[in-house]
């Protein structure tokens, strides 16, 4: 076969150009996730079959709903009681799955005030679908 | 290479032969019909999804099942089959051998399936496809789990066994006068993927036997209670499994090398850049499986490490996608049913792999992992790219099956309402994710944009099944009474365009 290949090579060039650019970038924004705001309050998070429960640094605790403060900057530690879930408020990206045997951390600040859906993003069984809460973001 | 149908013979010399186009015609028949019945199941997931709370399904245990044995069913017992019968039709006659190196050992693989498939679908399990500990070890009820375990032991030792026998029929009996270099794609996309699963499969069949022991409660690998660590699982079963998304696609990319240039009555692009593209893939893809666990607590080296494995997987791709461009390009191209689903399905390959991109990139798989966005987006692989490949495919080796032609306004009708309904079910299901839609659940909350983009992907599912009854239809209608096919020249494409067994030559196969 007598054709020139040149074509062939210009388009890999152009998709591995592509695919550094989005490599490149996507390290970069996961690099700046990577490092949690030193004023971060730690709220400790449990899931278990099927509900979530929050424990605030003041000792506080809450079970299906979770009070947080605007502009305030959190980091969750998720553990599980059982099978694994996947803590999740898909409003603010938040998502870690709750190991057993394991503490995942995830930070976030809520900057928007008002009501958001928790839910369980990984299959824990019979009630995975309603296995959900409410994140409450309290203005200042 | 006519399979008999015509000069019916009793069905039990077909199904204790170990000819290779019997074995073949048993695995076509078995997976096809897996095709069917794990449709039925997405069918009334879909359904049960149209509105909130329950519609057509009782409780979220039943629904939990049926996703979980359609996924099983779709993955093992309709495309990994699929491939396996198409292998064994054609890489015989592609190497120019008289049957497969093992026959004996071919027709055990074969029936293997029916044993592992009677395990999954009596056991109907509720532990996803996945079957992550330790929800799979401590919570989920027995024997459904358990028969799951071992039915899928079956199936996979099944395919070692075929895989086994495809690499050294291709690599031992090839004929001497046929270089490596001038076999056709389609065997060297047979060769590449059992090359692949031999690699991978084992370590899921280790992980199994892990599995049952815990479940067992002998052991503690997977079980936090007793030291062990769920993660490790994880890590076990993507290592075979993500290298076993390229097992299921790179047949089906194999059969739309066999299509595309017959169709477009010219030359293959590129030979070369086709194979360099398999080799690559079969090796880069197993770099790649811990991008399914991002979200378990990787540290950022593991992540960053997955995701540039994972990006690599991408020009090879890209390079079967240019090949098949390329080929078509500036072609008279017969537009019947086979290349009509080739080329549909190389859209949804593109638009696939674009959203692969999307979901490796770290911080925005944070946005889709275990979403709707997921689902869609490997449905996009798995129907869009493998089961048009395979259907395709279908109509491609039905006449020289058969005897007989399909029924090609039918064909049509098939192929229009199911690339329109797999374009409306996983496009809404990739912005189904991004509203935040979780996969795998039963009910959901009444936001009005889940219920409606739920009720758009309900019906594109039905255009979907509607299109599937039609084919059905086709194939039992045509299989016996459709019009005798030109066995020279079943597509009317022109003499010139060899089909693989009427090849004198071994040359004639990279020549046309």
């Amino acid at each position: 076969m007598t054709h020139s290949t040149w074509p062939e090579w210009i388009y890999i060039g152009v998709v591995t150009a592509i695919l550094v650019w989005v490599g490149a970038d996507s390290w970069y924004i996961e690099h700046l996730l990577d490092k949690v705001p030193e004023d971060a309050k730690i709220i400790k998070v449990t899931g278990q079959q099927w509900f979530w429960s929050f424990e605030h640094d003041d000792g506080t605790k809450e079970v299906g709903e979770l009070h947080l403060k605007q502009g305030q900057p959190y980091k969750f530690e998720v553990m599980s009681k059982d099978v694994i879930h996947s803590f999740n408020i898909p409003d603010y990206t938040v998502l870690m799955d709750a190991v057993p045997g394991r503490v995942n951390t995830i930070w976030f600040v809520p900057e928007e005030a008002g009501e958001f859906p928790i839910q369980c993003r990984e299959y824990c069984g019979l009630i995975h679908y309603n296995m959900r809460g409410t994140l409450y973001v309290e203005g200042t | 290479m006519v399979l008999e149908l015509a000069k019916p013979r009793p069905v039990w010399q077909i199904m204790f032969s170990t000819h290779h186009t019997d074995v073949a015609l048993l695995y076509l028949i078995t997976s096809v019909a897996f095709l069917f019945m794990g449709g039925a199941l997405a069918l009334a997931m879909r359904a049960e999804l149209f509105l909130p709370g329950s519609q057509i399904i009782s409780d979220s245990m039943t629904f939990n099942r049926i996703f979980t044995v359609h996924g099983t069913t779709m993955i093992f017992l309709f495309i990994l089959p699929f491939a396996s019968a198409i292998g064994n039709y054609l890489v015989p006659i592609m190497v120019r051998y008289k049957d497969m190196a093992y026959p004996k050992l071919n027709a055990i693989a074969f029936w293997m399936i029916p044993v592992g498939s009677a395990l999954i679908w009596l056991g109907f399990s509720d532990t996803t496809w996945n079957a992550y500990p330790p929800y799979s070890i401590i919570r989920a009820p027995g024997p459904a789990a358990d028969m799951w375990i071992f039915g899928l032991k079956i199936i996979g030792v099944s395919s070692i066994l075929g895989a086994v026998n495809f690499i050294v029929t291709i690599l031992k009996c090839k004929h001497p006068d046929l270089p490596l270099s001038k076999m056709p794609l389609l065997a060297w996309s047979i060769l590449t993927s059992s090359l692949i699963m031999l690699v991978a499969m084992p370590t899921f069949a280790a992980a199994l036997l892990m599995l049952l022991t815990d479940r067992l409660g002998v052991s503690g690998f997977f079980n936090p209670a007793m030291g062990g660590d769920p993660i490790a699982y994880q890590h076990l079963f993507w290592f075979t499994f993500h290298p076993e998304v390229y097992v299921m696609v790179i047949p089906a990319i194999g059969m739309m090398y066999e299509i595309i240039p017959r169709f477009s009555r010219k030359p293959i692009f590129s030979q070369g850049s086709g194979i360099a593209a398999f080799v690559l893939l079969s090796i880069v893809s197993f770099a790649s499986w811990a991008h399914h666990m991002y979200s378990t607590g990787m540290s950022f080296t593991e992540k960053t490490v997955f995701m540039v494995g994972t990006l690599a997987a991408v020009p090879a791709s890209a390079m079967h996608v240019f090949n098949f461009l390329a080929t078509m390009w500036g072609a008279r191209i017969r537009f019947a049913a086979p290349m009509k689903w080739a080329v549909g399905g190389i859209a949804l390959f593109f638009a696939a792999g674009a959203g692969g991109v999307l979901n490796t990139a770290m911080p925005l798989d944070f946005i889709t992992h275990d979403s709707y966005w997921v689902v869609g987006h490997f449905h996009l692989f798995v129907f869009g790219t493998i089961a048009f490949g395979s259907i395709g495919f279908f109509y491609y080796i039905f006449p020289f099956v058969t005897g007989r032609m399909y029924n090609e306004k039918l064909a049509d009708w098939h192929f229009i309402l199911a690339f329109i309904g797999a374009s409306i079910v996983f496009f809404t299901q990739h912005l189904l994710g991004l509203y935040g839609m979780p996969r795998r659940i039963f009910d959901y909350p009444a936001f009005p944009e889940w219920i409606a983009m739920n009720q758009i992907a309900s019906i594109g599912a039905m255009l979907i099944g509607i299109s599937m009854v039609i084919f059905l239809i086709n194939v039992i209608h045509s299989s016996s009474k459709g019009k005798e096919a030109n066995m020279d020249d079943p597509f009317g494409i022109g003499g010139k365009y060899y089909y693989p067994h009427q090849a004198k030559t071994p040359h004639h196969h990279s020549g046309y």
